[in-house]
């Protein structure tokens, strides 16, 4: 309790100085938080894509990116008609352009594809998809800001569209892209396959033996589970790598503050560190006071860092331009882990201010005025 | 090293043997030759002018500070050679300074129970402990007061209790009057003296005041680092 009571003490005798260093950690917290979630959750986005009624992936092998793989069409028509699977659903990805959108995410998908059955359609149906011509299908929010509506011509790149149907999906990214039938959008990308084939398997536990099978029968394509393909997806990797390292920076610089105020701290009482030591105080004991003082600013530095960033994500998640691209699901784990890094930065920040007051020797710090 | 130093009718639980203490590689010079033998329960006034050395002595016999040379001995055992300098500074020693060195945000108390929350003494008999040496000192209402509330004798009654509360055999006070006025000063010595004796705590003292010297069992006079007189 009188451990607790001397770490307060200081810390409240200088109440700016403590009220800076624990800002200094709420608002890296905060930022590595939102950075961390917004990726994750466009990571999660688009792996939710992918995994849209089906449970595994096949595409190029050592492609970097999956705008760039190239599924032929035998291959999907062979693979459709294996025993173990279900269903295949051909699927192309491209970018297209419109005038103030440099980026809409395309989709080639077939009138089967989950993503045209289970969308929620606000105007047309799902039955006029594969009917022929060039008819697009709108996400929500890509019919909002390319300000079409259903009937209605869009211009898309280099060609114009009739829009037969307007869909809300749970994803930022659909509900944000444009649907054409596959062959209208291999005509579009001059592209003769898919990117990607998504597989449901009559049973999953074949997983292993399809994987097998698509090596044996077609040695440039690779078979991924979908956990497996967010797991090893290099663009993922790196867009969590950023996100990490961008909020480990904000934390490491929110640790140098902390260090500075400890280091402030302890030369602000070398005649208290003195004064403990004749009381009998150990090394291990004034140490503790140190890190004691160290890692309650940056436990309440990360708590406030966890309320700010969560703030921060729902306002982000309401601004109109963003509207959908934001998952705001913080996750525990990332909250915990988020608290023990900060809680270690905070202790490393007290690292050299602790055995610099261990160092302290008590006969001369008594004469210290 | 093991002494069992005896002198007179009690044990020495001081013995300080030719002990020499120089600062910039011998350039000054504080002590030079200091013996000095100190029987259990005595109350001995270290007396001198400024800068005679009797504040230095008490650092090196507290384990503050080391020998240039010679040696010092606490309760038999020579401090030189002690690797439990914290159970000496918790158990052993007991300090009271000029200026009172308490910690100003905390309460009487809580700065009376900091060296047994050093010593990690169970709470109750820290309490219980606290609760007869406020008694003692007239303390027993002040003892939620923050420093900063408490007067000039009250302060060093608090630094008193403090350096009690572990029940050391040896207390330094290094002029534990020197900041009072004259009628506090003499009530506070009055109070350490008592204790002192029924403590049974070998008391150490380093004072101008050769009233409160005159006071004490011994008064040594110190001069340019030696003791000079022995009374």
């Amino acid at each position: 309790m009188i451990f607790f009571r001397l770490i307060l003490v200081n810390l409240l005798r200088h109440k700016i100085r403590t009220v800076i260093s624990i800002a200094g950690i709420a608002f890296s917290v905060a930022a590595m938080l939102t950075v961390v979630t917004v990726l994750e959750g466009a990571v999660g986005m688009f792996s939710s894509i992918l995994s849209s009624g089906s449970e595994m992936i096949v595409f190029e092998r050592n492609v970097s990116d999956l705008f760039f793989s190239d599924v032929p069409p035998s291959a999907e028509r062979e693979i459709a008609n294996w025993p173990i699977v279900s269903h295949a659903d051909p699927v192309l990805f491209g970018v297209v352009s419109s005038a103030d959108h440099p980026i809409i995410t395309c989709f080639g998908v077939t009138a089967q594809d989950a993503r045209i059955r289970n969308a929620t359609w606000i105007s047309g149906s799902a039955s006029q998809f594969d009917m022929g011509g060039s008819p697009v299908v709108l996400g929500e929010r890509a019919a909002e800001f390319l300000g079409a509506s259903a009937g209605k011509d869009v211009p898309i790149g280099h060609g114009t569209f009739h829009v037969i149907g307007i869909i809300r999906t749970h994803n930022g990214f659909e509900d944000g892209g444009v649907f054409m039938p596959l062959d209208a959008a291999q005509k579009f990308f001059h592209k003769e396959g898919s990117s990607v084939i998504t597989i449901k398997l009559h049973n999953k536990e074949d997983a292993a033996a399809f994987k097998a099978q698509v090596h044996q029968h077609y040695p440039n394509l690779i078979a991924l589970e979908d956990a497996e393909f967010s797991r090893s997806y290099s663009q993922f990797k790196i867009l969590k790598a950023t996100a990490w390292a961008v909020g480990g920076c904000g934390l490491a610089l929110g640790g140098l503050g902390v260090a500075n105020t400890m280091i402030m701290s302890v030369f602000t009482r070398i005649r208290e560190i003195a004064i403990l030591r004749v009381n009998g105080f150990a090394n291990r004991q004034i140490a503790i006071t140190i890190f004691g003082e160290a890692a309650l600013v940056a436990i309440a530095g990360a708590l406030a860092g966890l309320a700010i960033g969560a703030a921060a994500l729902y306002a982000l998640k309401e601004v109109p331009a963003l509207h959908g691209y934001v998952d705001v699901t913080i996750h525990p784990l990332l909250m915990l882990i988020i608290v023990l890094l900060a809680l270690l930065t905070g202790v490393a920040g007290a690292l050299y201010p602790a055995a610099y007051a261990m160092r302290i020797r008590a006969v001369e710090a008594l004469r210290f005025e | 090293m093991t002494m069992q130093a005896q002198s007179g009718g009690g044990f020495a639980v001081i013995q300080a043997t030719d002990i020499w203490k120089s600062y910039d590689q011998g350039a000054i010079a504080v002590l030079n030759g200091v013996d000095l033998e100190a029987r259990k329960g005595e109350a001995i006034a270290l007396c001198g002018p400024s800068g005679c050395g009797k504040s230095t002595l008490l650092h090196l016999i507290g384990g503050l500070d080391q020998p240039t040379k010679g040696s010092v001995a606490v309760n038999g055992r020579e401090l030189g050679g002690r690797r439990d300098m914290v159970h000496f500074m918790r158990h052993e020693v007991g300090f009271i300074f000029q200026l009172h060195n308490l910690i100003p945000d905390l309460t009487m108390e809580e700065n009376c129970l900091l060296p047994t929350v050093a010593a990690g003494t169970d709470r109750v008999a820290a309490l219980s402990r606290l609760h007869e040496l406020a008694e003692r000192t007239g303390l027993t209402d002040r003892r939620k007061h923050r420093i900063q509330k408490l007067s000039g004798g009250e302060r060093q009654r608090t630094a008193l209790c403090r350096a009690l509360m572990n029940r050391p055999g040896i207390l330094l006070a290094d002029e534990p009057t020197g900041s009072l006025d004259e009628k506090t000063s003499g009530a506070v010595f009055k109070l350490l003296l008592d204790l002192a004796h029924t403590e049974g705590v070998t008391l150490l003292m380093a004072t101008h005041d050769r009233g409160i010297a005159a006071a004490c069992d011994r008064m040594l006079e110190m001069h340019d680092g030696r003791i000079r007189t022995d009374r």
